[in-house]
């Protein structure tokens, strides 16, 4: 198949309705179609082959089973990715036994007279002098893992994707103002969490 | 306009970075972080956290689809669905 024909079934509406309707042929084209990207980011996240082929297991139970939550205008090459890295991140985070850590704990304090609480020493150098880039990627991916799915989510779509806030509001079925409440507080919850791994808590 | 606190610089900070900002509440941002260090610091690691994110988990566009993906793999996630579990 070439890749114009991959586009078009990839965004046909025949493909989503045949999912929906658990059409068998459309479930394996899908699969055929989307598994060699969801393997790819599974191995960067876990970095081994039998999780890696795990998480994608998951990304398509998780995806079957809310296929009717994907909306019409959107790309399904976008919402597979989201689910696909999500998969690979719970994944990830089951294999270091994390917990999802709550965003109220970890979005900065204010004093009456409004300074912050506790500012920590800045980070003395950046992550890129610290880490390696793999053990930095490694990090990062550990923490966003223990982001709290509805922060997750924007994350993932907003900053790792680059999705509008427009089409990511559609996407997750929420207004705009909450995706933007919930990807600053989400990115400020992050910041936190990479401040105590450079820093210390 | 009295000035910005630093509850009130990071509680819209996102405005600023995605420069959203009518020009004279950027001016009053500018004019707060000249004064603050801690902010200029929060500042500016919020934007590090931002591009971390992005360098640990985004696809490359223009990388090719892994092709040693195993078909044991494709046959079981297709077996899984005809039992039921998919």
């Amino acid at each position: 198949m070439n890749e114009a024909s991959h586009r078009d079934t990839l965004d046909g509406e025949s493909l989503v309705d045949g999912l929906r309707n658990g059409d068998g042929n459309a479930f394996e084209k899908f699969v055929r179609l989307f598994a060699p990207r969801a393997m790819g980011v599974a191995r960067r996240v876990l970095r081994n082959e039998a999780d890696a082929a795990d998480a994608v297991q998951d990304a398509f139970i998780s995806a079957m089973s809310s296929i009717h939550e994907f909306r019409a205008d959107c790309q399904l090459a976008t919402w597979f990715h989201r689910v696909a890295t999500n998969a690979a991140l719970m994944k990830l985070r089951s294999k270091l036994r994390r917990d999802v850590r709550s965003i109220d704990e970890l979005t900065p304090a204010f004093y009456a007279d409004g300074h912050r609480v506790g500012p920590k020493p800045a980070w003395a150098q950046a992550p890129d002098l610290i880490l390696e880039q793999s053990e930095r990627c490694q990090m990062v991916q550990e923490k966003i893992s223990q982001l709290p799915e509805d922060s997750r989510n924007v994350v993932l779509l907003r900053d790792i994707q680059q999705e509008s806030t427009a089409s990511t509001a559609r996407q997750l079925g929420v207004s705009e103002s909450v995706v933007k409440t919930r990807l600053h507080r989400a990115r400020q919850a992050l910041r936190s969490m990479i401040e105590e791994e450079l820093v210390g808590a | 306009m009295p000035d910005l606190s630093c509850r009130e610089f990071i509680q819209f900070l996102d405005d600023y970075v995605d420069d959203t900002q009518p020009a004279e509440v950027r001016a009053e941002f500018e004019r707060h972080l000249k004064a603050c260090p801690d902010c200029v610091d929060y500042l500016k690691t919020y934007r590090d956290t931002i591009s971390l994110a992005r360098g640990a988990c985004a696809a490359d566009p223009s990388a090719p689809p892994p092709d040693n993906i195993p078909d044991e793999l494709i046959e079981i996630i297709l077996k899984s669905r005809s039992d039921g579990c998919a």
